[in-house]
């Protein structure tokens, strides 16, 4: 058969059916090119986005909060994670028998649960935060819709009421909102990162894509703190907080070499783990935050002064008969009438008149400057939030019986932290150290304030004041030398002194060869018949000295001998 | 010119199982890794446990009472204490 003759290949078609084909694909072409270009090159963003949230997930990681060590390692505030459970209310409708087990679970009222459940305005509800991770396994177990959870970190305080108002506490969002959490913040915070992972059906990780942000821990925080000596501190404010039916207390212990704080506690307190109800009192971190008059123990100060200037020497005599003086028609008294009186006995039988009458001889501005120049009326720079000043007025507005009320510490007003810092001046030989709550390794740079030898004449006078002769027999330490001095002021109540309430304190250091702590110790309206800071505050010094020193193994400089105390009642009455 | 093609063939699919492979092998290792790193993040957290627990039995007020009540233990008097001094020693 002859194909080329075939009767098909003899027809002829119309050429417009070949093009309007040709044209067809062409178009047809055209249109998956546009298509193709559309989706790749113009869309591709969208698209790729798309395609990768069906594998991929950002995850968050978290940042721990740092924890809070005392200076030997110890730790003191740890953030542990727990749980969360949180519902959406709209889509949450847990059976009766399964509310009834997640009340039990949650130790919540049932109609409390039913309640938060039911405001349907909101899309997120917590239903309780900050339980413990098992809890949270069993509330899981109870299968209901509409409930989820959520990881939290929880900060922990082993040591509980102890140093509540040095650590201060942490809100629920891991915030630091009291103490050194607060004024650490910035250092003790993680910051939360996130990471792109790529999700397989079975929702585990195969592969990580990027780190977005790396999450980051919060640093460890090392405090100058000594948990041993903080615990006896707090014990023996707390016992004598109790015993003299006081209504606040508070204590400070320094490191004279470094100017670290080794303790510092005050009563009333709370415990920073259980905060359900908590009083203004309680939260007050007093020795920091709180002045008061001190009384007597600013006569040393007076008395550098006087011995800088030269005006006296300590064995300089001072006519204090007969124990009262009259300036500008106000009356200052002694409570015990001696004679005449060495300038050593005005500091160590605590004379109102004798400090009144070598204050009156010296320039008010000086005086001013001494104060000022132990840290008096300027913040104590510890770091702490809400430091108080204190009050010390302008020496131009001091009128002559003004300047002699505040050489023995009236009219003049100082937190127990300035008190403390002051008197490490005696201690360091006329140097004045910043304070620091973090443990400092290296010896800090102190200022000069006074000449080592008037320091060294003010320390012979302080130890002096604690010996069967002075104002507080009951500060000395068996195997210790101690040098200190008494105060016991009136409290001012609306602007007059009241008569029966007082503030008694105790300053002092140890040992006096070598001072190595200084111990401040006050306590604020003792109503149990004593309120002497020679019989109130010295003890409690004197045991947490005692104790402090032995902590810290140093060696006994004074005789092994039980200590030397007058008999009862007579015992030098210190001026008020 | 038809062996080189067929050897090339073959170094492709080798080449290809290989990558196959690896990339087997890549994904149970992060597997592996991720477990692991999940484990560190647990003991660590415990660790925070055990040491909250650890200063919760050292609280010092807890160790001075089972110090004084149940082993009755106390500090010495001044008059039966002897202090050694080690330049007395050297002596």
């Amino acid at each position: 058969m002859n194909f080329a003759a075939s009767p098909v290949l003899e027809l002829t078609l119309p050429v417009w059916r070949s093009r309007f084909l040709l044209h067809v694909f062409v178009a047809g072409f055209a249109l998956l090119l546009g298509r193709a270009i559309y989706l790749q090159g113009l869309n591709t963003d969208f698209l790729q986005a798309k395609g990768e949230s069906r594998y991929s997930r950002v995850m968050e990681v978290p940042g721990n909060r740092g924890r809070i060590l005392d200076r030997n390692g110890e730790a003191l505030a740890i953030s542990t994670p727990v749980k969360s459970i949180w519902a959406i209310p709209g889509e949450a409708h847990p059976g009766r028998r399964q509310l009834a087990r997640l009340a039990a679970l949650l130790e919540m009222p049932q109609a409390e649960i039913e309640k938060r459940l039911a405001d349907t305005g909101r899309d997120f509800v917590f239903v309780k935060r900050q339980i413990s991770p098992e809890t949270a396994e069993r509330v899981a177990g109870l299968h209901i819709s509409g409930l989820f959870q959520s990881r939290e970190y929880r900060r922990y305080y082993p040591s509980g009421e102890v140093m509540t108002h040095v650590l201060g506490f942490t809100g629920a969002d891991d915030i630091g909102q009291e103490g050194v959490e607060l004024a650490f913040q910035e250092r003790l915070a993680g910051k939360p990162g996130s990471r792109r992972v790529i999700k397989d059906r079975l929702g585990q990780t195969v592969e990580d894509v990027e780190s977005i942000k790396a999450a980051q821990d919060g640093n460890d925080l090392t405090l100058a703190l000594d948990a041993r000596i903080q615990s006896l501190a707090f014990s023996q404010l707390k016992a004598a907080v109790a015993q003299n039916r006081a209504k606040a207390g508070g204590v400070v212990v320094l490191d004279v070499d470094t100017g670290e704080l080794l303790a510092l506690a005050n009563f009333p307190t709370y415990n920073p783990n259980n905060r359900s109800r908590l009083a203004g009192a309680q939260l007050r971190n007093r020795a920091v935050t709180d002045t008061f008059e001190p009384g007597s123990t600013l006569k040393p100060f007076t008395v550098a002064l006087a011995l800088e200037t030269g005006r006296v020497r300590p064995e300089s005599v001072i006519l204090t008969a007969p124990g009262t003086l009259s300036i500008g028609g106000a009356t200052i008294r002694d409570a015990h009438v001696e004679r005449s009186l060495t300038v050593a006995q005005v500091i160590q039988k605590s004379s109102n008149v004798g400090a009144a009458k070598i204050a009156l001889a010296l320039p008010a501005e000086s005086m001013w400057e001494m104060f000022r120049d132990v840290g008096f009326g300027s913040a104590p720079g510890l770091g702490f939030p809400g430091e108080a000043t204190g009050k010390l007025r302008p020496y131009r507005s001091w009128r002559p019986i003004e300047q002699a009320t505040m050489s023995y510490g009236h009219g003049i007003s100082v937190s127990l932290v300035q008190l403390a810092r002051a008197y490490s001046v005696f201690a360091r030989d006329g140097e004045l150290v910043p304070l620091s709550l973090v443990r400092v390794d290296a010896p800090p740079i102190g200022r000069r304030v006074m000449a080592p030898k008037t320091a060294a004449a003010v320390r012979a006078m302080l130890e002096m004041a604690v010996n069967r002769n002075g104002t507080a027999p009951r500060a000395q330490i068996v195997g210790y030398r101690v040098a200190g001095k008494t105060g016991t002021a009136h409290k001012q109540e609306n602007g007059a002194y009241a008569a029966d309430k007082y503030v008694s304190s105790f300053v002092g250091f140890a040992p006096a060869s070598h001072p190595r702590l200084v111990v401040a110790v006050m306590i604020d309206e003792p109503s149990a018949g004593r309120y002497y800071g020679g019989t109130v505050a010295a003890p409690v010094f004197a045991q947490i000295m005692a104790g402090a020193l032995r902590a810290l193994d140093v060696a006994p400089d004074g005789p092994m001998q039980p200590i030397d105390l007058p008999p009862e009642g007579q015992e030098v009455k210190e001026s008020v | 010119m038809v062996r080189l093609n067929l050897v090339l063939l073959v170094a492709l699919a080798a080449c290809a199982l290989c990558l196959v492979t690896s990339q087997h092998q890549a994904r149970r290792l992060f597997g592996e890794l991720e477990q692991e790193q999940e484990r560190s993040h647990q003991l660590g957290v415990e660790y925070g446990q055990l040491q909250l627990e650890a200063s919760t039995w050292a609280v010092h007020a807890r160790v001075e009472r089972i110090a004084s009540r149940q082993l009755h233990m106390r500090v010495p008097e001044a008059n039966r204490l002897q202090i050694v001094r080690p330049e007395e020693v050297a002596k």
